[in-house]
């Protein structure tokens, strides 16, 4: 059963063959038996999922299945769960038992979906590497039997550990700078970030407010559609929620490519992109091509600046958005403060990790008396100048394809010294969150035996489109459903 | 030297709307701590902002009532500190582009001059929770149900020279809030809160001095006397040639003293930045005609009314205007009483000292205004004397009856009008009385002679039992001695 | 750009967490870099161009004033690091 996709568990349970207890049962056992050797999952909410499991059986029984009811996944542990410690990868949250659901958490609930438990990731999502997560580092999946242990990529590298481990079909997810798409690509599974808005951001522990965006990972691009059937719609509690009608996501996954106009942006083809790197991209888009899509390169002159733009405004907003993290209502507080400033500056330093305290500086300083037009004033027209680059493009093109990441999936601990180094990791996709468009990012080959992700870029609110491509490449490849070994 | 005072005024006003500015938590006063402070307000991770459509509403009848500009678009900043009762580590806030834009007051001063104070701007905020600072082991307590509720914060212009313009401007604007009913006005609550800007600088200069600010002073009394004393303050300060320090100061009314707040340098970098949780926010010209049509009568309407329609003088207009309840009290009692005049009296006199004297708003009152009306019809048709009217008002007050004419009944306060009755009961009284009517006519002084006459009403008021109208006994003795 | 020890240790502070003398050091150093990254922005043409704090070109919903929260005081508390008779104690704050 674990090899599964959603739809075909979905349509077991459908058909009877199997209950969602006898399934949950299933996927609970691999679990806990198999994540010793990843270390995706932050908990595991084996009584919970029971109980759901034996809702969603009689929520069958009565005649209102869902798609979703009965089918196990797991979420991202950024997302507020209620009942179920909700710890962003932090030891700052370490204890925290929100006694309240995120709206995705709600809508997967309703759904009738069974979760499984919460899935590792960087602390407050800050990472690419899935290292500075409080709970230890993720393993991916892949290379580990050749002895190396390589990181999944980050922040949600937990979820695409879990799903391409098989130990659970689909996993949500969140990116602010590349957090979906980059681990999906080490990984070798499908994972999207749909456009900003679409899904709402309450209960979603903030990282930075304009940039983050929670979505999707499964191994093919129909779960993905799935998934994001329950995730997308409106949200009153979210001010930046868009009122826009939702699609059904998996009505438009078999419409032809024919006449589907590619563009190649050539600043994401240099030489920071491996020629082994290159070449699979490059045949990925032949792909495209023989399904009768035309391809043409495009310009994204400004999206070098994207980096520097990102590196302003995602600290600057997380250095507010963590402010609340103070030891007074919930989450850590220090041994014996001396007085305020002692329980404030030590429940910080000891709650927040090296990486969440270094961005924290960061913005904190880009915010700064004298500094603020420098930086943030500078990074918000940067910003601009880069949307507007990306709305040219789309005046010529459908969509946008480029590698997700500059390299596979690397060593543990190789970059972990360098911040920089590591923040370079997203170089491909960060201009998509400054720009706030949906990308996807699709396995689509390997290179040393590691999976090759490339990226797919669409208009706003674009998501059918891009899960329809996805979708039509994996009807003519089968790069999505390699196990590792 | 001679110095001129320079006062600018910040106010915060609480608005009254039912709820919070970002949450759907009720903002009722008084409630148990923190059961009004649900997730937003608490800043649970992963909560959002969405703003109160009332708030905005307030601010622009606000903006609309102070002939301010009104900003079409609007938005929100955060102004990052940390404080205990501020759960966000940030306020939600507008600086770049508030609500309303520069407008004025007229403001009515004791010598009859009009004095215009501009309003810079005002702008919508999050108001925070409180610190409790009674001892729980060594720690403070922290209510977080104030935390969240709307505010707009008005900034004047530097406009005021003296403790009693500032206060008749802060007393005007008490009185706009309340009449347009975006605010309850109950200083002692909160609900009102200044800052004062004070600086000095030589009589006739044009360059302003360094100012300080004196924070949160929430009665009128208490910020007449804490500008008094920082100008004295700066005054002593500048005339032994030292320099002011710009710098937060806290009044101390019990003590007449002030303090400067612990200077923390870092802490004024507020890093401002602006929201990204929340939008910007559109005000279109549907939402301003709609604020408009809600507009009630305005105090400075309301006073020329007063003298038109009751014929009121300017102090008195001025005084039964300013507060929408004491206003709506007195046209109530006018209705029923008839004479205005006296029930304007009445109003100023007897209620607002009883008032005081408890420590209750208008609101608060035990009588309604048409029972004030019902006592004044009795008083200008001589039914009871003034002595016997305030037993009324004592026994309405206290509740005792609610009904004026069956209190004036059940206490025998009807006065004996009756000319026939009350010249018998002054016959018997001065036959039995032969010397000092004697006395009375042998003095000469005309003004020993009024003297004397009050030796009759004693005896006379105890013959009627109380109830004859003393100017008639009056009128009658005198003719009955003789002159 | 490089940034000095006196503000990283007042960032410090404005971000309310505490460094010692050896994580000033190596702050120094990553900030450092992180900044010289940042410093790429001043090279962009931004004369005319407006900020834009947001992807989307939306406008703010506003909410209507109705009371939809209830009292949940004890779920709240039950997770807060300390209270009593239903406050958040703190250590001691002075004015």
């Amino acid at each position: 059963m674990h090899n599964k996709s959603v739809a075909e568990l979905s349509r077991e349970l459908e058909s009877g063959k199997i209950s969602s207890v006898e399934l949950t049962r299933q996927f609970l056992d691999r679990l806990k038996q198999e994540d010793g050797k990843y270390n995706s999952f932050i908990t595991i909410t084996e009584e919970q999922a029971l109980a759901e499991a034996k809702a969603a059986d009689e929520m069958r029984a009565a005649g209102k299945a869902t798609a979703w009811t009965g089918v196990p996944f797991a979420h991202k542990d950024i997302f507020c769960t209620n009942g179920v410690r909700t710890t962003c990868g932090s030891k700052m949250l370490e204890n925290f038992v929100p006694p309240y659901d995120a709206t995705v958490t709600a809508r997967f609930r309703q759904a009738g979906a069974v979760c499984l438990g919460k899935t590792n990731m960087d602390e407050f999502a800050m990472g690419s590497s899935n290292e500075s997560s409080y709970f230890g580092a993720v393993t991916n999946p892949w290379g580990l039997s050749s002895g190396q242990k390589r990181v999944p990529g980050g922040s949600s590298g937990g979820s695409a550990a879990a799903v391409a481990a098989r130990l659970v079909p689909a996993a949500t997810a969140t990116d602010t700078g590349g957090s979906i798409r980059q681990p999906a690509a080490l990984c070798g599974v499908t994972g999207l970030k749909p456009t900003y808005g679409r899904v709402s951001r309450y209960g979603m522990i903030a990282f930075a407010s304009s940039l983050d965006q929670g979505g999707t990972i499964a191994r093919s691009a129909e779960d993905n559609a799935l998934m994001l059937n329950v995730m997308a719609g409106f949200d009153p509690k979210d001010s930046t929620s868009i009122d826009r009608e939702v699609p059904d996501y998996t009505a438009t996954l078999n419409e032809p490519l024919k006449g589907l106009k590619i563009g190649l942006p050539k600043e994401y083809f240099t030489d920071q992109l491996s020629p082994a790197m290159e070449e699979q991209v490059r045949n990925a888009v032949k792909e495209y091509e023989k399904l009768g899509a035309t391809v043409k390169e495009v310009s994204l002159p400004n999206a070098k600046l994207a980096i520097a733009a990102y590196y302003v405004i995602a600290p600057a907003e997380a250095s507010a958005n963590l402010s609340r993290f103070d030891g007074v209502r919930y989450g850590y507080r220090c041994e014996d403060p001396k007085d305020l400033m002692d329980m404030y500056t030590r429940t910080r330093a000891e709650g927040f990790g090296a990486e969440v305290k270094r961005r924290i500086l960061v913005g904190t300083y880009a915010l700064s008396h004298g500094y603020y037009d420098a930086y943030y004033l500078k990074a918000q027209k940067v910003r601009r100048l880069i949307q507007q680059d990306f709305a040219n493009a789309f005046k010529e093109v459908d969509v946008l394809m480029s590698p997700t990441s500059p390299s596979p999936a690397f060593i543990q601990g190789e970059k972990t010294n360098d911040p920089v180094t590591m923040y370079l990791e997203d170089i491909f996709t960060i201009a998509i969150n400054l720009a706030g468009l949906p990308a996807m990012s699709v396995p689509a080959g390997f290179v040393d035996g590691l999976p090759v992700g490339l990226q797919i870029i669409g208009d706003y609110f674009a998501e059918a489109r891009l899960l329809n491509a996805a979708h039509q490449f994996q009807q003519v490849t089968d790069w999505h459903q390699r196990e590792p070994k | 030297m001679q110095w001129d005072i320079v006062i600018g005024l910040e106010i915060h006003v609480q608005l009254a709307t039912k709820t919070k500015i970002f949450s759907g938590s009720s903002t009722a006063y008084g409630a148990e701590p923190n059961t009004q402070a649900n997730a937003v307000d608490l800043a649970m991770p992963g909560t959002l902002p969405v703003p109160n459509e009332n708030a905005f509403r307030y601010a622009v009848m606000f903006g609309l009532a102070v002939n301010a500009e009104i900003g079409r678009r609007s938005m929100f900043e955060r102004k990052n500190y940390f404080y205990p009762d501020l759960p966000k580590g940030y306020q939600t806030t507008q600086l770049e582009q508030p609500i309303v834009g520069p407008g004025y007051v007229d403001v009515d001063l004791a010598n009859g001059e009009t004095k215009r104070v501009r309003i810079h701007h005002a702008h919508l905020e999050e108001d925070a929770g409180k610190s409790l600072h009674e001892d729980y082991h060594g720690m403070s307590g922290i209510d977080l149900n104030r935390a969240g509720t709307p505010l707009i914060e008005v900034v004047t212009e530097p406009d005021m020279n003296s403790a009693e313009e500032a206060v008749a401007f802060a007393k005007k604007l008490h009185s706009l809030v309340t009449s347009l009913g975006i605010c309850d006005g109950d200083m002692s609550q909160g609900s009102m809160r200044f800052d004062v800007n004070i600086s000095l600088k030589p009589k006739g200069s044009d360059q302003l001095g360094t100012r300080t600010e004196t924070k949160n002073l929430n009665s009128f009394r208490f910020m007449e006397q804490a500008i008094a004393h920082e100008v004295e303050r700066q005054m002593d300060i500048l005339e032994d040639g030292g320099r002011i320090i710009q710098e937060t100061r806290l009044y101390n009314g019990d003590r007449d003293e002030s303090r400067s707040m612990r200077t923390k340098e870092e802490a004024n970098d507020y890093r401002y930045f602006p929201c990204p949780d929340l939008l910007p926010v559109v005000i279109d010209d549907d939402f301003i005609e709609d604020a408009r049509s809600r507009l009630p009568e305005l105090p400075d309407a309301r006073k020329a009314r007063f003298k038109e329609q009751y014929g009121l003088n300017d102090y008195d207009a001025g005084l039964l205007s300013g507060d929408a309840k004491l206003a709506a009290f007195f046209e109530e009692a006018a209705a029923h009483g008839k004479d205005a005049k006296l029930a304007a009296n009445w109003i100023q006199g007897e209620f607002s000292a009883r008032l005081k004297a408890e420590d209750k708003s208008v609101a608060e009152s035990p009588i309604t205004g048409a029972q004030l009306g019902d006592l004044v019809v009795r008083i200008a048709d001589n039914t009871v004397s003034s002595a016997g009217a305030k037993k009324v008002f004592e026994a309405l007050w206290t509740g005792e009856n609610d009904n004026v004419d069956a209190i004036i009944d059940a206490k025998g306060l009807k006065q004996v009008s009756d000319t026939g009755a009350l010249e018998a009961m002054v016959d018997e009284v001065l036959a039995g009385m032969p010397d000092q009517v004697a006395q009375y006519q042998n003095e000469e002084d005309p003004k020993k002679r009024k003297k004397m006459l009050g030796g009759f009403m004693g005896p006379l008021m105890k013959a009627s039992k109380g109830q004859g109208n003393p100017k008639l006994f009056n009128e009658i003795l005198v003719k009955k001695l003789g002159g | 750009m490089s940034i000095s020890r006196e503000d990283i240790e007042k960032v410090a502070v404005l971000a309310r967490i505490k460094v010692d003398d050896e994580q000033v050091s190596a702050l120094e150093k990553d900030l450092g870099n992180i900044l010289d990254l940042v410093d790429q922005l001043s090279a962009a043409d931004t004369d005319s161009v407006e900020p834009m704090a947001h992807p989307l070109d939306a406008v703010q919903r506003l909410r209507p004033d109705e009371v939809t929260e209830t009292n949940q005081r004890e779920a709240f508390q039950a997770i807060a690091p300390a209270t009593e008779d239903g406050l958040y104690l703190v250590p001691k704050v002075i004015e």
